[in-house]
């Protein structure tokens, strides 16, 4: 397990139209739009046919994080649904820091190592916070009922959980209104999330020390749709999350700030 | 004389070394020995050598102590090297009260009203006992009787006008252990004790300044003019000393019995029939504590077994206790002491005390339904009897340079404690951004230099070649940048847990753009967190 936790370095998505405008949510006037690409247009029906076809009728969305809401469909976190993050726990933390801040209560469940000192400097209060590192074989009935009273849950399934016991978790959620987000992957997901390229900047060969991390974010949605990236600071040098301007390359780190931390 | 008609007539009684009774009682250790007559040594017999200490000095120590040297107020290094045997605890406030609140109940059950001095002295107004037993010596001896029946042997009684009278009677009592000072000779049995006894250190030392020693020359003064040089307070030590003791006795009222108790015949050998069969009594307990006005926001929970181990803990609520969250509180405690198997041995008692109490009024639910907190709380108590009381956590970020010691996890319910300050500087702590995956377990690797040597840190911090690539398991990951080594060397003195190594720690990145946190110990190294 400790093994296979690499970032796969070949899916560089470096397509220029995937920066900056990311097609809107379905509800802003698509009139307005100029003459466009008929896959854009079937990509928007579809997205409308998913809308109408909601699990619930008045799906509400979650605060999100302004860096990482864009890329989400339906423009943010929604309640009942299910997301997955591939690996990388401070995507996970990007996607917990909008809800959080905001006074949601999270649940981490089957997650020993989640780091809690960069969870809090990421904003997500650990007052907030409930932690079950160790579920064991009770896995989905932990999960299950933390589901049942915190916004967002965040799980990883020891096992690959059967199919049946995947509905009833989807059910319930839908039922309670809270958003699930794996850690791994899951069967049935409104996106997975993943980190496909990762510069760290500030470190270099012997001095330095590691201040802000470029990354493109993956977003996959299930209906098969063109996957949407974006380049995010995860973190930034204020360790922030942020959106990447496009031709911005990380400034070199200053020299002080090197001499200071190698003496 | 006029004044006299306020001082109520009292008796005083005293079991001497209280705190040493108290923490031999605890401990198990046999306090027959130490309750032994000090009149009937048998030099064969093993005498108890203890002293309980407070601040790095003796609190109080047992007579055989004391006959080897030992004083209170002594060092603890003074005390040890003058009795080497001297056995040593540290001393608890709380357990002297709790140990001393048997005896306290006893004497009620013999006479009535007794006032709480301190642990080990209580004083109890004369009037009703002395007249029901017949005289003041009468009630005396009951006193003793009740006492002997205790297990206290040594304690001392007295019986004078005023509790500070009666108190100072009973320690100059010897033999026969009660020494009654006949109404109105308080003033003559005062008059030659040292002023030091009126408990006034500051005072005491200006009086022997000023030529008066003895608390029958402070009475002398005029009353006058002790009110004129100090004031109320002294005018207070003043009538006392002149045996006029006008404070009262307040009886305490007799606490509401609260606990819970369950003894198993025969012994339990299973936590689930342990839980059932506290289950009625854990009803009543709640609802006893409900007709009393109360709710319950932590208990402590006794356990013994049949090999005659005991298990004690205190528990928080963060709201208050209810039936099946005391019943979950005596399976945690059961599973924490004993094996995932079985208990080690079968269980025979169990009790439930409060600890502490709140109005209920605080603690109603609101009139529009529970706050959302509450529904919280339940789930998470949920999980919490699947999964044991440590299974569901609360974190809080602490001080120190470690990751280990800066995040501290904490059992839902409990009140969340940092070992050390966040706000103190922390020099060589990591620099931000924190890893946001901390392994629990850190993990072995080897950094090896391009010739395919490991690399080895020396004492001077030079590094025996450039980190060329790190491998975890049988996976080689090269090295595109890393930084370091940031040597710590914390409590190089202590060697428990793993502490008092040198360890250097490396930022490293490997070739996918993965961030690291390896550690370097001497040749060994760790990968202590990644950043994901």
């Amino acid at each position: 397990m400790f093994d296979d936790i690499g970032v796969p370095a070949s899916v560089v998505l470096d397509d220029p139209f995937e920066e900056g405008e990311y097609e809107s949510a379905p509800r802003s006037a698509p009139a307005s739009a100029p003459v466009r690409a008929p896959a854009e247009t079937v990509r928007d029906l579809q997205a409308r046919i998913r809308q109408m076809q909601g699990t619930k009728l008045d799906t509400r969305s979650l605060p999100t994080h302004p860096a990482i809401a864009s890329l989400l469909p339906g423009g943010g976190l929604k309640q009942g649904a299910a997301y997955s993050v591939e690996r990388s726990v401070t995507l996970l933390m990007a996607l917990l820091a909008g809800p959080s801040a905001a006074g949601s209560w999270c649940g981490v469940i089957g997650v020993p190592e989640f780091g809690v000192e960069a969870a809090a400097h990421y904003g997500i209060d650990l007052e907030r916070l409930v932690l079950v590192p160790h579920p064991g074989d009770q896995w989905l009935a932990v999960t299950a009922a933390i589901a049942d009273v915190l916004t967002v849950v965040v799980t990883r399934p020891p096992r690959q959980a059967s199919d049946s016991s995947v509905a009833r978790l989807a059910a319930r959620l839908r039922q309670r209104g809270s958003t699930l987000i794996v850690l791994g992957s899951w069967p049935q997901t409104d996106a997975m999330l993943s980190i496909s390229h990762s510069t760290w900047s500030g470190i270099g060969e012997g001095h330095g020390r590691l201040a802000a991390r470029e990354t493109t974010v993956t977003v996959t949605t299930r209906a098969g749709a063109r996957p949407r990236s974006a380049r995010l600071w995860l973190p930034d040098r204020a360790e922030q999350f942020s959106r990447a301007e496009r031709s911005s390359r990380a400034p070199r780190f200053a020299d002080e700030q090197t001499r200071e931390l190698a003496g | 004389m006029t004044q006299r008609t306020n001082v109520t007539r009292t008796i005083v009684f005293w079991c001497p070394d209280w705190p040493i009774t108290a923490v031999l009682r605890a401990r198990g250790l046999t306090a027959e020995a130490g309750a032994l007559d000090p009149g009937a040594l048998d030099p064969g017999a093993p005498e108890p050598l203890v002293a309980v200490i407070e601040k790095g000095e003796v609190f109080a120590c047992s007579p055989a102590a004391r006959r080897e040297g030992v004083r209170r107020g002594l060092r603890v290094r003074e005390a040890q090297s003058r009795c080497p045997d001297l056995l040593i605890f540290p001393y608890e406030a709380d357990l002297d009260i709790r140990s001393f609140e048997p005896v306290v109940a006893a004497i009620e059950e013999v006479m009535s009203g007794a006032q709480l001095l301190r642990p080990g002295m209580c004083a109890i107004r004369s009037r009703g006992p002395s007249r029901f037993y017949g005289s003041d010596e009468e009630a005396a001896l009951w006193l003793l009787d009740t006492l002997d029946s205790l297990g206290i042997t040594d304690a001392r009684v007295g019986v004078a006008d005023g509790p500070f009278t009666a108190e100072h009677a009973a320690r100059s009592a010897t033999r026969p252990r009660i020494r009654i000072v006949p109404e109105g000779g308080s003033a003559e049995f005062l008059a030659p004790l040292p002023v030091r006894l009126l408990g006034a250190p500051q005072l005491a030392t200006l009086l022997q300044r000023l030529g008066i020693r003895t608390l029958g020359e402070f009475a002398a003064l005029e009353a006058q003019d002790v009110t004129a040089r100090f004031g109320q307070d002294g005018a207070h030590l003043h009538a006392l000393a002149g045996g006029l003791d006008s404070r009262r006795i307040v009886p305490r009222t007799p606490p509401r019995e609260l606990d819970s108790v369950v003894s198993f015949e025969p012994p339990l050998d299973r936590i689930d029939q342990v839980a059932f069969g506290f289950r009625a009594s854990a009803d009543r307990f709640i609802e006893g504590i409900a007709a009393a006005q109360l709710v319950c926001t932590s208990i402590r929970v006794e356990i013994d077994s049949d090999a005659g181990e005991t298990s004690e803990r205190t528990w928080l609520h963060p709201r208050s206790f209810t039936a099946a969250d005391v019943i979950d509180r005596i399976r945690w405690q059961l599973q924490g002491s004993a094996s995932e198997t079985g208990l080690s041995s079968p269980i025979c008692y169990v009790r439930v005390i409060p600890e502490s109490v709140d109005d209920i009024g605080n603690h109603e639910q609101g009139l529009w339904g529970t706050a959302a907190e509450e529904r919280i709380h339940h789930a998470l108590s949920r999980v919490q009897s699947m999964l044991g009381h440590g299974g569901v956590l609360t974190a809080v970020v602490g001080g120190g340079r470690t990751l280990a010691d800066r995040q501290n996890l904490v059992a839902w319910g409990d009140r969340p404690a940092t070992a050390l300050d966040r706000k103190q500087p922390w020099p060589g702590s990591l620099p931000t951004p924190a890893p946001s995956t901390v392994f629990e377990t850190r993990h072995p690797v080897t950094v090896v230099s391009a010739d395919g040597r490991v690399v080895t840190v020396d004492t001077r911090g030079a590094l025996s070649g450039i980190p060329n690539a790190f491998s975890t398991g049988g996976t080689f990951r090269p090295l595109s940048a890393w930084a370091g080594p940031w040597p710590i060397d914390e409590r190089w003195w202590s060697s428990a847990a793993g502490r008092g190594i040198r360890s250097n720690r490396f930022q490293v990145v490997d070739d996918a753009g993965l961030a690291w946190l390896l550690v370097n110990e001497g040749d060994s190294w760790w990968a202590e967190a990644r950043y994901d």
